[in-house]
């Protein structure tokens, strides 16, 4: 947590500020995601970065880690949530004007500064978009500092596809080479069909100069970074966020820990070499 | 055949494969475009051809009695096409497709793979690039069947 975030909880770290939902945004049919755009009714709070997650607190129901999936230059921050359990689906239910807790922001960051000068590639699956999309705005925000981008993005289904629009509008910019794929087509899909792997096996970047940043299901993520050290991208230049049940978000309560580390506290964003071998065990 | 020989030395399938051998691959081949909509092979049909897209996007596509035709892969610029040609009985398992106007190097396997039993050395170097594309397609279809995106239980992790 930063400095910032400590003074501004007044050194609590576990007690949630107020915030409001200032607009949800349904990112899917049938609003299983969904996006929040939160501010702090304290008028202040520290600026996340991407790649990092904040605590959110439904009152009288419970506490979630979600990755920030926007950062607003008026400080507000945006979250993209999959309702998938008793908190997340009671948060469903919110709309707009609603007060939630937060604490944060948490956890390391993408390199994005480390990418500069060299290409990027960003490979995302399912929800794994939502914590990547930061590093896209702060890409696309100083453009001339980095070589080719490459964004793959592989959903289960084109109904699965989420930031349709703004996936819509980075299709055709040039400053960026959107790759979309879904698992499983439907008729009127027009796109392509296939796993993320193969959009970064068909390359179009220069592997022994890029920095890869992998986000979602952590067997995509396995079989990602083995499709891009094909690729020649350096295995300490492919970075991937890990999802661990989050509790206390200080390195504490050991909820997150794979092996040594904590994921609340010493990732969620960590260097491939690092989680590898927690790549290989069962139940970990 | 000159342009042949520099479209096949652009492409890392080809990585390795000597001068020599790249001129007697690039002399079973044909520079062939397909109109949008158009079928490259049709599933049961005898296999006797392999394609390498140098653009355009090309579905895969198996025939589903009574619905529409499923779609399970999408080629692009940059991949191979077709692996049939190996084995036989060298039938075509499914179908392609144009999905937009694509231009391949087209292939004469059946040529090719009498030359490649008459020359191990350029029939190993070809099996071992053909391996690992069906390797890549393999693991990629199970990482396809394996559902990956489904939801899991619980609030887990980062929730996106």
């Amino acid at each position: 947590m930063s400095a910032l975030a400590a003074e501004l909880q007044g050194h609590e770290p576990m007690a949630p500020e107020p915030w409001r939902i200032l607009a949800v945004r349904r990112e899917v049919a049938d609003g299983e995601v969904f996006t929040w755009t939160l501010e702090p009714l304290s008028g202040r709070a520290a600026t996340a970065r991407p790649g990092q997650f904040n605590m959110l607190y439904l009152f009288g129901v419970g506490e979630v880690a979600i990755s920030v999936s926007a950062i607003e230059d008026d400080g507000a921050v945006v979250h993209t949530i999959r309702a998938v359990g008793s908190v997340t689906r009671a948060m469903q239910g919110l709309r707009t004007g609603e007060v939630v807790g937060v604490r944060g922001p948490f956890g390391t960051a993408w390199p994005v500064a480390d990418a500069k000068g060299r290409d990027l590639v960003l490979a995302a699956g399912g929800i794994g978009l939502a914590p990547l999309r930061p590093v896209v705005h702060a890409v696309l925000a100083r453009r001339q500092d980095f070589g080719r981008v490459l964004l793959c993005y592989g959903a289960r289904s084109p109904r699965d596809l989420i930031f349709r629009d703004e996936l819509d509008e980075w299709q055709v910019r040039r400053e960026l080479d959107l790759r979309v794929t879904v698992d499983r087509g439907t008729a009127d899909w027009k796109g392509d069909v296939g796993v993320v792997t193969q959009l970064i096996d068909r390359g179009g970047f220069d592997g022994r100069n890029a920095l890869a940043m992998v986000c979602g299901p952590e067997v995509m993520m396995r079989f990602s970074a083995l499709s891009l050290h094909r690729r020649g991208v350096a295995p300490e230049r492919t970075f991937v966020s890990m999802e661990r049940s989050m509790r206390c978000a200080l390195g504490f309560c050991g909820h997150c820990q794979i092996g040594p580390h904590f994921v609340c506290r010493d990732g969620p964003v960590f260097p491939y070499p690092v989680m590898e071998p927690a790549f290989r065990v069962n139940e970990l | 055949m000159r342009e042949l020989l520099e479209i096949l030395q652009g492409q890392s399938f080809f990585d390795g494969l000597t001068e020599a051998q790249l001129k007697l691959v690039a002399a079973f081949a044909a520079l062939r475009s397909f109109e949008a909509g158009r079928y490259l092979f049709r599933e049961h049909e005898p296999a006797d051809a392999f394609y390498l897209i140098r653009s355009g996007r090309v579905s895969l596509e198996s025939l589903l009695p009574g619905r529409q035709p499923g779609t399970f892969m999408t080629l692009g610029g940059g991949d191979m096409l077709g692996w049939s040609w190996l084995i036989p009985p060298y039938r075509w398992h499914y179908d392609a497709r144009a999905l937009e106007p694509v231009h391949t190097a087209h292939f004469d396997a059946a040529a090719l793979r009498e030359r490649m039993d008459h020359d191990p050395v350029l029939g190993y170097a070809l099996h071992k690039r053909f391996t690992m594309l069906i390797v890549e397609r393999l693991q990629a279809a199970r990482l396809q069947h394996l559902d990956i995106y489904a939801s899991g239980e619980g609030d887990v992790g980062l929730g996106g």
